[in-house]
């Protein structure tokens, strides 16, 4: 039987605002515990909450950018809940009006591109840390007690929630990539899912082909890795596609994924049912985002990367594509010169990337240069090279120049010397086994410490073994 | 609309209070006694009316994205009745 | 400790009548010290507060200028805030309200912090964890509440002024049971940054003075915008210090259904419909009015808004970051519902538990989001009636100040005091109770409702009535 997979993704992007969401307090990550606090963040008696105006307009930003309505008039609710990482005992966050609705993102994909609808995007303030200690490390299962750092909380969230349009693993991975992009891009967000800037879950159910209605869903959380969410939806869609195939059911729960493993395994259940008593936070005003607000953020949203994805796409293949625009390098791609545009983004994809260069800093014609000369000169020399082409004044040539040795004059005693030491693989070699060249090269190579140029190497052995 | 008693556990459960069991019956009584008097709201038919959520026709009420000083962590700590390693120990969660 | 005053400087400074204008005066024309006056003030503390209780915690600083007494809801750096609770004991503020800053920064020496219901929770201020306070009047009955204790200090000439706190009635519910002068502000002009927080749409701090101009004076410290709480504005006109008697123009309505309403004492209305016929020889239209459903539903309203808001901002006060904590052999969950139970008295528990019924699943739309529309249409009704009236007069109680252990057996009795405070509070609107008279010799107060940002008319108003009226706001016996 062929199932479908169902598919609604729910991310949080950390803002990178200065300050927390309704304090003033420093939004900074990996400071000392509890050192970014103050009587509002921390709860106590009588504070007030005031709203971060730079957040509103960033989270309207990100409304814009992924197609949504921006409300006329929003309201901020209280989401009750007892846990000891949120010190008021509620969450400030958007419930039946949120600043953003109803929009559409697009993920180019291998057929065509693949709306996925956005149900909402609403501002809210992030938790505090808590660390579990005492017991099995990591896991709140067994720990004694836990220690709870208010430094992260209340900074401010921006929650989006998909409709459950995204069909498969590998489309949720190319959809949070893209996001990440974006709100890089916005600049609103460092988005960086290890340090939870940017998080997912994923709600997870699966229907037979031509099936109309929805199944019973999961929630998976704790995917912190784009290849976490693929593998982990993956593992998920082919947990249920089984049950069903097995004549069982799928239950409502939510599910850790373990990376390690690979495996699901649900998370240990509340004890009582959410019911978080919404209601309108008496503390705030509405917020009626004023019409040059919405101009300005709107006004600061460049080319999206789906549709630079798409453009590429014409001289590229998806992936290459998708790979440039979403690792940010698509910019350094379109200023280096080359007729092989495949090979260009092949460097920028690989070589560059490990080499973990800095494409904002690198003189594209300068790279551009360096790649056309990538045959003619040793392999190690050529990733030097690359690893140096963001830093200032480098020129390709100059470089290649001082530190490749091309000059026959130089060479040729090395290579005298080589043959003269294997008198065995030179007969070999006359004898008919052309292919010991390339031992021929290496020895020379081996000797120049890499610096010779191949292309003369090449030339100077072959005269002398015919000679 | 009488509360019963498994709704006042609930309630209680919510708010994180905890009845003792000789005590459940009184609260009952009580919480209905007052859910009665108050459920005299209901008597209105005000479908047409807008809930007030706030007295005053303020909108947009913002900061600056401007830091301002944290306290430093000996005072956020000072009120704690359980700090350790600069941090609030709490039990764990769960049982 | 109180210091050495001559005999002089005593006389000058009679606790009991001495008015914070009059105090003023003194102090500017060096007649007394900011010690002398501050060391009267605590020598009264220490004679009567063992009695009257009206103070939780003395501190008695001294500067150069009227001391204040602060309701214990309002937090004061360095100095223990307890909300009357036990569920804050041991918690020492790491900053100040806005309102406390402002006094501080204006000169204003504390003398303590005040008695008062558990958060602000009561009409008698026997819901205090640390016992009651008693009424200057009658120790035998109870200041109101719940800002009873700074009723009481002043009342008692245990403080110049105080500042209280008023949710549904608590500032001039307590003035008019201990006859003395308390306002109500129009919400949104005083801040609440540092209130500990009830009822957030309707938690508003007043002053209590024994004069009216006093009451302004003390306004005119604390209202206007404040950064920190969102919810305030800017006065649009500044406060005018009230002068004169004269009323000729002023219309005045007299609703029908909050003087006319089940359970006011007949003495309770006598005084009322005296002063009431004393402002129309000042010169005022009188004309009787109605607010029908204000009144009917009014009381019903406050007690779904008030809990619903306050069983969220009691979330908070979990054993975590600050406050008691139950000694619990368990898990966070245990500690969470042991600390909360052991932590608030039995009024507190009663409104979680009631708030979180009324917004619970299932229940919010029949009782949270009625009640919020029952609030538009006091508000509305109240509207109407300001378009042709400048002022509407009731009693501010009931009843004059009840016995202490006659209510507390009975919330809904209680509730009751508030009948007439609640329905202009509902509508964010501002009040000044101010002493009409007496009824079995105890205070009676006159109500005075005008629309938002309408204290300077109160003000007047108030002064020429107290003016024409001459009650002597010092205790009979402590004459």
């Amino acid at each position: 039987m062929s199932w479908e997979a169902v598919i609604g993704l729910e991310i949080h992007v950390q803002l990178k605002t200065r300050t927390k969401m309704f304090c003033r307090c420093e939004n900074v990550w990996g400071d000392e515990p509890n050192t970014r606090t103050c009587p509002v963040c921390l709860a106590h008696p009588g504070t007030l909450p005031v709203p971060n105006r730079t957040a509103i307009e960033w989270a309207i930003k990100l409304g814009l950018a992924l197609d949504c309505a921006i409300a006329e008039r929003s309201l901020f609710h209280r989401k009750n809940y007892f846990y000891p990482d949120l010190p008021k005992g509620y969450q400030i966050s958007q419930y039946d009006v949120p600043l953003a609705s109803e929009g559409r993102f697009l993920v180019p994909g291998p057929d065509g591109d693949r709306e996925i609808g956005i149900v909402r995007a609403h501002l809210e303030e992030d938790a505090a840390k808590t660390i579990h200690v005492g017991g099995a490390a990591g896991r709140i299962h067994g720990a004694e007690s836990s220690l709870v750092d208010f430094n992260r909380g209340g900074t401010p969230l921006v929650e989006i929630v998909a409709k459950p349009d995204v069909r498969s693993g590998e489309e949720a991975r190319r959809f949070l990539q893209l996001l990440r992009q974006t709100v890089i891009e916005l600049g609103i967000s460092d988005a960086e899912m290890e340090k939870g800037s940017l998080r997912c879950d994923a709600n997870v159910s699966v229907r037979e082909a031509g099936e109309k209605g929805y199944r019973t869903k999961t929630e998976l959380k704790n995917m912190n890795s784009f290849k976490f969410v693929a593998d982990g939806i993956t593992a998920e869609v082919e947990r249920q596609s089984a049950l069903y195939e097995g004549g069982g059911e799928v239950v409502q729960e939510t599910l850790h994924f373990d990376p390690q493993k690979g495996t699901i395994a649900p998370l240990r259940s509340k004890e009582e049912a959410h019911d978080y008593r919404y209601f309108p936070e008496p503390d705030l005003v509405a917020v009626e985002p004023p019409a040059e607000m919405i101009e300005r953020a709107r006004a600061e949203i460049g080319e999206l990367p789906a549709a630079r994805i798409r453009r590429l796409e014409q001289e590229l293949d998806l992936d290459l594509a998708f790979g440039l625009v979403t690792s940010g390098r698509d910019e350094l791609y379109a200023r280096v010169p080359g007729d092989d545009r495949r090979a260009v983004a092949n460097v920028l994809m690989n070589q560059l990337a490990a080499a973990a260069v800095e494409p904002g800093r690198v003189n594209g014609e300068e790279l551009g240069r360096l790649i056309g000369a990538r045959d003619r000169i040793p392999r190690n020399l050529f990733l030097e090279a690359i690893s140096r082409s963001d830093t200032d004044g480098f020129e390709a040539d100059a470089y290649l120049a001082e530190t490749t040795v091309s000059d026959a004059a130089a060479l040729d005693p090395v290579i005298d010397g080589i043959l003269a030491a294997n008198p065995g693989q030179v007969d070999a070699y006359r004898g008919g086994k052309e292919g010991l060249l390339g031992f021929f090269v290496g020895q020379v190579m081996k000797e120049t410490q890499g610096k010779a140029d191949p292309r003369v190497v090449n030339e100077r052995l072959r005269e002398k073994l015919q000679a | 609309m009488a509360i019963t008693r498994e709704d006042v556990l609930h309630v209680a459960a919510l708010a994180r209070l905890e009845i003792p069991e000789d005590d459940v019956d009184a609260v009952r009584d009580q919480l209905g006694a007052i859910l009665e008097a108050v459920g005299k709201v209901s008597e209105l038919d005000l479908a047409d009316v807008e809930p007030m959520t706030h007295p005053l026709d303020l909108v947009n009420e913002w900061a600056e994205d401007e830091p301002r000083p944290s306290l430093p962590r000996d005072e956020a700590l000072a009120n704690a009745p359980d700090p350790a390693d600069g941090s609030f120990r709490v039990p764990a969660v769960g049982g | 400790m109180a210091p050495q005053t001559a005999a002089g400087d005593k006389a000058l400074i009679d606790t009991l009548k001495l008015t914070a204008e009059e105090a003023v005066g003194l102090l500017e024309r060096g007649e007394v010290s900011g010690e002398e006056l501050a060391g009267a003030y605590v020598e009264a503390i220490e004679a009567r507060d063992p009695e009257l209780h009206a103070y939780l915690h003395v501190v008695g600083e001294r500067r150069k200028g009227v001391p204040i007494a602060h309701k214990d809801v309002i937090t004061t750096k360095g100095i223990p805030t307890t909300a009357g609770s036990k569920i804050l004991v041991g918690y020492t503020p790491v900053f100040d309200s806005t309102v406390a800053a402002r006094c501080k920064a204006a000169g204003l020496p504390i003398l303590g912090k005040t008695n008062l219901d558990e958060f602000a929770m009561g009409s008698s201020t026997e819901n205090s964890a640390f016992g009651p306070t008693r009424n200057p009047w009658d120790p035998e009955r109870v200041p109101g509440g719940s800002s009873g204790g700074s009723a009481a200090a002043v009342a008692g000439g245990l403080a110049p002024w105080a500042l209280g706190t008023d949710t549904g009635g608590s500032v001039k519910q307590p003035a008019s049971l201990c006859g003395v002068v308390g306002l109500r502000p129009t919400y949104g002009t005083v801040s609440r940054y540092g209130i500990v927080a009830f009822a957030s749409s309707l938690d508003q701090v007043g002053p209590l003075t024994k004069t009216v101009r006093d009451n302004a004076r003390l306004y005119e410290l604390i209202a206007g915008k404040d950064p920190c709480d969102s919810t305030t504005v800017e006065l649009p006109e500044p406060v005018a210090i009230p002068e004169g008697e004269d009323l000729t123009g002023l219309r005045i309505g007299v609703p029908k259904e909050m003087n006319e309403a089940e359970g006011i004492d007949p003495g309770v209305s006598e005084s009322v419909n005296a002063a009431i016929r004393l402002a129309g020889e000042l010169g005022a239209e009188i004309e009787e009015t109605t607010l029908p459903r204000s009144v009917e539903y009014g009381l019903a309203c406050y007690y779904l808004v008030a809990p619903a808001e306050a069983s969220s901002n009691l979330a908070r006060y979990d054993g975590v970051r600050y406050g008691f904590r139950a000694e619990v052999d368990g898990d966070l969950t245990a500690l969470y519902s042991r600390t909360r139970w052991e932590g608030f008295g039995a009024e507190p528990k009663r409104r979680i538990l009631l708030g979180t019924y009324a917004l619970s699943a299932g229940y919010y739309d029949a009782y949270y989001g009625q009640a919020q529309k029952v609030r538009t249409v006091i508000a509305q009704e109240h509207a109407a009636a300001f378009a042709r009236f400048d002022v509407l007069v009731s009693p501010t109680s009931p009843t004059v100040a009840f016995r202490l252990g006659e209510k507390v057996e009975n919330p809904l009795a209680m509730y009751l005091s508030d009948l007439l405070t609640i329905p202009s509070n509902m509508a964010g609107l501002p009040g000044l109770s101010i002493p009409c008279g007496l009824s079995e010799g105890l205070p009676v107060g006159l109500q005075l409702i005008g629309p938002q940002f309408s204290e300077n008319t109160l003000f007047r108003v108030g002064h020429a009535l107290e003016r024409a009226i001459g009650f002597d706001y010092v205790p009979e016996r402590l004459r």
